[in-house]
């Protein structure tokens, strides 16, 4: 069982402040959706969770079954998926899924990534650039590699944009399945996607 | 997609991040076209300036390392700023330990200095007047300072990609550092072409280019996290 406390946290970008006092705690099987206006600091706080920057004040703890996870661990249990996230784009879809498994520590044969890659419905397109993907398709390969090694937490910042219905379709599976084994968190404003979630968490308000 | 989980080892992944880089390097030549333009050029103009006019082997010695060091300084920061250009250093740091991808980093910087060398060396002799009296012990003062110059500048690279003038700065942090690895490359490069006494005549340059290499690859290795984290 996994828990992620989130503790009286603040970000100041120079002098201006992003957020204040956001703390909420959540455990395996839960998901949360953060939400507020254009700059409130949703993709911030979601950064701040997945380790990219540190808070201005505030603490947050990652533990499996009460015991405190180190940095490194806390990294290796977190995926992240949101616009700013760029794969190779003069590596193929299989090459980078390759290659971001072995530095996670996920061993895979050809056929785990023939199975990965028609999870995204991109089977048969595992030899192209991710460079000539569409943005749709490039999202879905970066689910893929989020997906890689069963993440604890799984944090998506406006997770269905650029995706057509079958894009859609497979995320609300992929979160399906997060929910009930880890722990989601999803940045959005569109009520479509905070549907999928729990629990609702307003920043910046 | 319940997936197998091993322990790869460090090393492993450290190759995965050298055969990434390789495989991205020989798709787009950025880097190794950017270190071979400067090394070729910057070895023409001196060529064309000298020609096959006899100077003392100081002054070859001193040419060589312009050429090497100017050259390296041209490509070698790009492991870390076509990260950062690219925007691929977020999912990078998102998946994986630091000490890999510094290592894997830090060994593609070395190849790209070695083939530099490679083409470079036989070619200054080829169009300069210089005589190499020490071969091996030419190669051997080359190879050390490649593995110093791969293992400073590769974490200088790291703490620049993030900056505004990135090449300026490259070259304004690498130089003071690289100083003492300059003075050995410089002194022992100068007895390999006058000398014909082997190794021992160039103890002191070998010391410390080893001593250089194992502190600034120590240090690195343990100051990267900091500058990949923050």
């Amino acid at each position: 069982m996994y828990t992620l406390t989130v503790e009286n946290l603040a970000r100041f970008f120079g002098p201006r402040l992003v957020f204040k006092e956001v703390s909420f705690s959540l455990s395996s099987g839960q998901s949360l959706a953060v939400t507020g206006r254009n700059g409130s600091g949703k993709t911030t706080l979601l950064r701040l969770l997945a380790g990219l920057s540190s808070p201005s004040k505030g603490k947050i703890s990652f533990s499996r079954d009460g015991q405190k996870l180190t940095r490194a661990e806390y990294r290796r249990s977190t995926s992240y998926v949101g616009p700013e996230l760029t794969l190779y784009d003069n590596l193929t879809a299989v090459e980078n899924l390759r290659f971001f498994a072995t530095m996670r520590g996920v061993e895979l044969d050809a056929n785990s990534i023939e199975r990965i890659l028609a999870d995204v419905q991109l089977a048969g397109r595992g030899g192209d650039f991710y460079g000539a993907y569409s943005s749709g398709m490039k999202l879905r390969l970066k689910y893929a590699v989020a997906l890689l090694g069963d993440p604890a937490l799984l944090l998506l910042d406006e997770p269905t944009s650029n995706l057509d219905e079958d894009g859609k379709r497979i995320v609300s599976e992929i979160i399906a399945r997060q929910t009930a084994t880890g722990i989601l968190i999803i940045a959005t404003n569109e009520k479509e996607e905070y549907g999928f979630a729990q629990k609702l968490y307003r920043v910046g308000d | 997609m319940a997936l197998p989980k091993s322990s790869i080892g460090l090393a492993t992944k450290a190759l995965a991040v050298l055969h990434k880089d390789i495989r991205s390097e020989f798709r787009s030549r950025y880097a190794i076209n950017a270190i071979l333009l400067f090394g070729v050029t910057t070895l023409t103009v001196v060529s064309l300036s000298v020609g096959q006019t006899s100077l003392q082997a100081p002054v070859y010695s001193a040419l060589f390392t312009i050429i090497m060091f100017f050259s390296a300084m041209s490509g070698l920061a790009q492991v870390f700023v076509k990260e950062e250009e690219a925007k691929t250093a977020v999912v990078l740091k998102l998946t994986s330990d630091p000490t890999p991808v510094y290592l894997g980093k830090l060994v593609f910087n070395f190849l790209l200095l070695a083939l530099l060398e490679i083409i470079v060396a036989p070619l200054f002799f080829v169009m300069t007047d210089a005589q190499l009296k020490d071969p091996l012990l030419f190669i051997i003062i080359q190879l050390l300072a490649s593995i110093g110059l791969a293992g400073a500048t590769t974490l200088i690279a790291a703490i620049i990609s993030k900056a505004g003038i990135k090449g300026a700065l490259f070259a304004v942090l690498s130089f003071p550092i690289l100083l003492p690895l300059l003075i050995g490359a410089l002194n022992g490069t100068t007895k390999a072409l006058e000398t014909t006494d082997g190794l021992y005549s160039a103890g002191t340059e070998l010391k410390l280019l080893i001593s250089y290499a194992v502190v600034m690859i120590t240090a690195s290795v343990l100051l990267f996290e900091q500058v990949w984290e923050e």
